[in-house]
């Protein structure tokens, strides 16, 4: 009796099909290389193929982070791929104008450049959203097309290369042992993880996302919550952006963050959190970030030829949003799998799902967290 | 627009004032698309005429040049009207170009067959992501997000290289001049006509048409309706991908290779276009005509900026962004006056 249900609450719980897709991913790795959870020590840092995944998926966690708010509140953010490439274009482009490159006061006023007009593009994304009532997927289509060519603009369409060394720690230094840009993503998800989780911040932007007329009503500054995720997603996106012009020293208006803003928000959907709004987990985009990563790697490792790649990444796709998408478990696992998971407190009857299997990962995120609207019908 | 002191409470009562119904006109967005591409077009004229814009060529040039974007654009129109978002139209395109330069190319096949198959691959895919998304209730955005990725693997698959195409035919017809007394027009460009003038009829003279404007507005009363939601929302994906298959197409006869980095992004011109043409993105406004204006005003910044010279081709994009804003902000204001 007792095993059943407690394996019942692990299955339910909402990081569990995520983390069992990273764990198998990780650990189909091992037959091609045995040595692939080892970590070596190196010159005073660490290398392995989990430090590396960590590296490397460093900037997709941090915007997936800031889209995670975002898509909490019921909206998308489309433009942080341009974000990302101004951001590292107004930095790159201050710092090689600079005399003394490696002068921290000049990399720390470039990187401020660079933030500040990552959280300009915030405001107007928010401006739009917010006070316009403009839908969120235009609204940041805006910025998504002509963001691209304002970074071109910034660059003259070149790219710029720098030689800065406190620049350069950000996204290819090295603290503590380990690579810097860890430490950053650490502090910004722990921020974020503090300031939703341990405040009421994070019920008024689940709030917000279920149902914002109704959390206007009730006393809630819906407006201002929406701005204020927009300015963080562009924040966050300006950090990766500062981080992926720190690694490379470069600065590419074209292709810096090329459809980072895609692999933001499906790393949002692995990790659970509806597109709908009204529920997230950052933790759950954590761990989807790391899924597209050790992908990524792992089709490195197995020796898949490179070009398939992302044929590989649309199947991985297609199959987690089919194992999340309760009328497909539904009708695959069969009516039996249906009743006895049956419907759940919180599913709307009738019209939008059959019999709903509340094993949906989403789901059972949102009976824990007591968001207050479930369901956006 | 001259009356708008007028108190709130008459744009409530039965018969609103001329501005409020001026307006709450559909066809609004349509007109002030026209009239901006007519102003751009005379602001050209009277900048460039020297350097020969003035030439009727170059107008037709217009629809040469952007013949593929107007095709994938009305595939778009398709799907946006219906209240969904195809994001594949970019990687389709790029696919299709790889197939069809693959097929001519290493396998020998006549035109003939590879026309045929490319469409049936590319409605096919259609038809695939709009079982997936009405069937399973998976967001548009994110299945044909998992389609952009899979055809664009999928071109990376069949060669990592571009394929130029020698084929005599090929360039036989992309040579083709169809004359209309002042200029020409190519091929492509007459194709892309003839499938807007076959979308504008499937849109407002035929059952499925209504059917596509009805989901689009409302799917809720749609379905009380009693209208076949399932079938339209598979229909307008596959009408979609068949358009996006022959925009690819119409990019292959254009440009005569294959590559598997062609149209990358091409699906936020198509979806640029449709808005500037006056489609209201939240479905079941607008019409296929102000695509045809949207892809006109695309393609002529572009040329505008080919005459200047100086311009680099950034200026495109951000020329797009900012009419794109323009666009939304007048939507905006339109439906906000229809809801008071």
């Amino acid at each position: 009796m007792s095993t059943p249900s407690r394996w019942r609450a692990l299955t339910h719980h909402h990081l569990f099909w995520p983390t069992a897709v990273l764990v198998l991913l990780l650990l189909v790795n091992v037959p091609f290389t045995p040595d692939f959870f080892s970590i070596k020590m190196t010159g005073g840092h660490l290398y392995g193929s989990l430090v590396s995944i960590v590296l490397f998926g460093s900037p997709l966690i941090l915007v997936a982070v800031g889209m995670t708010l975002v898509i909490a509140t019921g909206g998308i953010d489309l433009s942080v791929g341009a974000v990302v490439a101004i951001t590292g274009a107004l930095a790159c482009s201050y710092i090689s104008d600079q005399a003394d490159q490696s002068a921290l006061s000049g990399v720390l006023l470039a990187m401020g450049i660079g933030l500040l007009a990552a959280v300009v593009c915030g405001l107007w994304n928010g401006f739009l959203v917010a006070r316009m009532g403009i839908q969120p997927i235009i609204a940041t289509l805006i910025i998504m097309v002509a963001g691209r060519g304002v970074a071109q603009l910034i660059t003259d369409g070149q790219i710029i290369t720098i030689n800065s060394e406190p620049y350069k720690l950000i996204g290819g230094g090295y603290w503590l042992t380990l690579p810097f840009s860890i430490f950053v993503v650490a502090v910004v998800v722990a921020i974020t993880v503090a300031l939703t989780r341990k405040t009421a911040l994070g019920l008024l932007v689940e709030s917000v996302g279920g149902n914002a007329e109704a959390s206007r009503l009730v006393g809630i500054r819906s407006r201002r919550i929406k701005i204020m995720v927009y300015v963080f997603c562009a924040l966050c996106a300006g950090i990766a952006g500062l981080m992926i012009s720190s690694n490379t020293s470069a600065a590419d208006g074209n292709n810096a963050g090329l459809w980072i803003e895609l692999d933001a928000i499906l790393a949002v959907v692995i990790g659970g959190t509806s597109l709908l709004g009204g529920r997230f987990s950052i933790g759950g985009t954590v761990v989807g970030a790391l899924v597209i990563q050790t992908l990524t790697t792992t089709i490195y490792t197995i020796g898949v030829p490179t070009q398939t790649n992302l044929v590989f990444k649309a199947a991985v796709v297609i199959v987690v949003c089919l194992l999340q998408s309760p009328k497909f478990r539904a009708k695959v696992f069969g009516a039996k799998f249906g009743a006895r998971f049956g419907p759940k407190s919180g599913s709307t009857p009738g019209a939008k799902d059959g019999g709903k299997p509340a094993a949906a990962p989403s789901e059972t995120a949102a009976t824990t967290e007591a968001a207050p609207q479930m369901e956006v019908s | 627009m001259t009356t708008t002191t007028q108190p709130p409470a008459a744009t409530d009562s039965r018969t609103p004032s001329r501005a409020a119904r001026l307006l709450g006109d559909r066809r609004l967005p349509v007109l002030v698309t026209a009239l901006l591409f007519l102003v751009m077009y005379v602001a050209g004229l009277s900048r460039y005429v020297n350097y020969g814009f003035a030439e009727p060529q170059v107008f037709m040039n217009l629809f040469i040049d952007n013949s593929y974007l107007l095709v994938a654009a009305v595939g778009a129109t398709f799907v946006i009207l219906s209240g969904g978002i195809d994001l594949s139209v970019g990687s389709l395109i790029g696919f299709t170009t790889m197939l069809t330069a693959w097929l001519v190319e290493r396998q020998g096949l006549p035109l003939v067959v590879v026309v045929p198959i490319a469409l049936g691959v590319g409605a096919f895919g259609g038809f695939l992501m709009g079982y997936v998304i009405h069937n399973f209730e998976i967001q548009p955005f994110i299945v044909t997000l998992a389609g952009l990725f899979l055809f664009r693997g999928l071109c990376l698959v069949i060669s990592k290289e571009s394929i130029s195409i020698g084929d005599s035919t090929v360039s036989s017809l992309a040579q083709t001049q169809v004359s209309l007394g002042a200029g020409f027009l190519s091929v492509g460009a007459v194709i892309a006509l003839v499938v807007l003038a076959g979308a504008f009829y499937v849109l407002h003279y035929t059952r499925f048409g209504r059917r596509v404007y009805a989901i689009g507005g409302n799917e809720q009363s749609a379905m009380l309706m009693g209208l076949p939601q399932g079938g339209t929302k598979i229909a307008v994906y596959t009408v979609s991908g068949f358009c996006s298959a022959l925009a690819g197409l119409l990019f292959t006869l254009y440009i005569q290779s294959g590559d598997p980095l062609h149209a990358t992004g091409m699906e936020l011109d198509a979806i640029a276009a449709v808005v500037i043409g006056g489609t209201l993105l939240t479905g079941g406004s607008g019409y296929v005509v102000g695509t045809l204006f949207g892809v006109l005003v695309l393609g002529l910044i572009k040329s505008i900026i080919q005459f200047e010279g100086t311009l680099s081709s950034w200026w495109t994009k951000i020329a797009t962004g900012v009419l794109l804003c323009a666009f939304i902000l007048i939507q905006r204001a339109m439906t906000a006056r229809k809801k008071t």
